[in-house]
């Protein structure tokens, strides 16, 4: 090695060096140390007593750990197409020549970068049975009173209602993919007599389909780890309805103190993740069109 | 489209309009959404019955320190990975984009043991400190915003003699603008949004962030909803100030992330 290569090297590793630290210091020593929590019984006060795969067994006898897997499921499965659905439709709407689109970017976006915690007490008074705006909405058409948060078979759809209305920033990254469409290939297609639905489905969709990609990643990444709304809003009530992943991992460590059981489970909900995340490539191949490899 | 407008805004002009009404005019129905004669000493009082002060400060240091290592560190480790040729640095790269998609509730535990052994329970470190050894988005945007910069200008300086470390900060980190104001944006909101981590890692009132503070407003003077939205209303106006000052920044930001999905 050249005395200038030792130099790049040098200069290299001491540039990325936070990083490099932040990496082994909070992600690969801790990960490895979780192991060492798995494996063991802790409740922070007494020393770690071992257990093997005693968590495991626990977690097969433990019915609150597949309800919150199901919960987790049902929130993300359902809550997050949705999501896509309407940032996407939404962006569609604000990428035609509209008056006053800044107001309504900043009307659609706003919501998504308030406090996880200032909007989770508003939507709580929204979604009062009694005096909630919701409701009150729903009366003017004839419908309702719902008890949204306080019914089990309420409570989850309250929660994904209440998270189409934080889209915002998915919502403005389709838009950024929207406007980034060469108007050359819409133009052609129109040429080629292809009506707007078809420039939609077949120009449109496969040029944003990495877009479209990312935000999908994203969001289910996102959704099977939410916490903070559900830890104001229901606690995981009513009977647990809304006892998500994270929640129960948060209540097993914080508030029962077992470090260990909780520790397990954050690796089974890695796992669960990394699964999906993994599924999700695989299939990307099929649908998502990347230029310059046709 | 305006009804869907209106839709969206509607939970935020009602904590507004809520936030300034007197206790009885709360429950009235239909709702009053203009109050009439709004009562602004709601916001007085929710700083008279708790430290509202102290949290809108304790908010403010955490993500402004957070926010200042987030920029330090995505500059530094961008300027490593886009500008500097060196063996490892693929790999580097890849571990970087590895972090960015993985779950982070697999190391909240073990994460809270270690800053339990080193007695940082209990302090604000745990809430800025992690910003300073960079986050992979940040450091993904900065260098992908590097890699648009002509290489040219590292060689001149490299001729007139420059080390490294002035290349980035008198060359590279000038030009870096855009990226740096999306950046500050956003590990700002990250922070002062944070819930998870002053919960787990704040017990002490007087040391709680707005989030924490607003939860326990709710929780003791919970029945006093034009309160409540008053107090919620302080925690969510840093943030509508600040996006009416950085709209661009955040539109870019935006735009930066659907880049960050090619």
């Amino acid at each position: 090695m050249s005395a200038a290569q030792r130099r790049d090297l040098r200069d290299g590793l001491l540039f990325t060096s936070p990083f490099i630290f932040g990496v082994l210091a909070l992600w690969v020593g801790p990960m490895l140390y979780s192991v060492f929590l798995i494996l063991h019984k802790w409740n922070m006060l007494a020393p770690p007593r071992f257990i093997g795969a005693g968590h495991f067994e626990r977690m097969l006898n433990d019915p609150l750990v597949g309800k919150s897997l199901v919960n987790t499921a049902y929130y993300t499965f359902i809550g997050v197409p949705l999501q896509l659905v309407v940032a996407f439709a939404l962006a569609v709407m604000l990428n035609q020549q509209i008056r006053g689109l800044s107001v309504y970017r900043t009307i659609y976006y706003l919501p998504s970068i308030t406090p996880a915690v200032a909007f989770a007490v508003v939507w709580v008074q929204i979604l009062n049975p009694e005096f909630g705006v919701l409701n009150e909405v729903l009366h003017w058409f004839g419908l309702g009173p719902i008890n949204w948060l306080f019914e089990p078979g309420w409570a989850k759809p309250a929660l994904i209602i209440m998270s189409l209305w934080l889209t915002g920033f998915q919502m403005i990254i389709f838009l950024a993919g929207l406007q980034g469409v060469p108007k050359e290939l819409e133009e052609a297609a129109e040429i080629d007599g292809a009506n707007a639905w078809r420039r939609f489905t077949n120009v449109t969709i496969p040029i944003i389909s990495p877009i479209i990609f990312f935000n999908m990643i994203i969001g289910i990444i996102g959704s099977f780890q939410v916490f903070t709304t559900v830890f104001i809003m229901t606690d995981g009530g009513p009977q647990n309805a809304t006892l998500f992943m994270v929640l129960y991992i948060y209540r097993n460590a914080f508030e029962l103190f077992r470090m260990g059981y909780a520790a397990s489970l954050a690796w089974i909900l890695f796992l669960i993740i990394m699964i999906f995340t993994g599924i999700q490539f695989f299939f990307a191949n099929r649908w998502v069109y990347y230029e310059g490899r046709l | 489209m305006i009804a869907l407008g209106l839709t969206f805004l509607m939970p935020l002009a009602w904590v507004v309009s809520t936030s300034l009404k007197l206790p009885g005019q709360v429950f009235i129905t239909p709702i009053e959404w203009i109050p009439t004669a709004p009562k602004w000493d709601n916001y007085f009082e929710v700083f008279r019955r708790l430290p509202f002060h102290l949290f809108i400060r304790n908010s403010f240091f955490v993500s402004i320190m957070g926010t200042i290592g987030m920029v330090l560190s995505s500059l530094t480790v961008a300027y490593g990975l886009s500008r500097l040729r060196w063996p490892g640095r693929d790999f580097v790269f890849t571990v970087l984009l590895a972090t960015m998609m993985l779950p982070a509730v697999v190391t909240m535990i073990p994460v809270f043991i270690i800053f339990k052994e080193i007695n940082w329970v209990g302090t604000f470190y745990p809430l800025w400190v992690p910003a300073w050894f960079g986050a992979a988005f940040y450091i993904f945007l900065m260098r992908q915003y590097m890699l648009t910069l002509p290489l040219e200008l590292d060689e001149a300086a490299k001729i007139d003699g420059a080390s490294n470390f002035r290349i980035l900060w008198q060359v590279i980190t000038p030009l870096c603008g855009p990226a740096v104001a999306t950046i500050t944006i956003f590990a700002f909101l990250q922070h002062y949004n944070a819930f998870m981590e002053p919960l787990i890692y704040i017990s002490k009132s007087e040391m709680y962030t707005l989030p924490l503070g607003l939860l326990w407003f709710k929780g003791r003077f919970g029945n006093f909803w034009h309160l409540v939205m008053a107090a919620s209303m302080i925690t969510i106006l840093p943030v509508i100030v600040i996006f009416f000052f950085a709209q661009r920044q955040f539109v870019q930001g935006a735009q930066f992330t659907g880049l960050a999905g090619r």
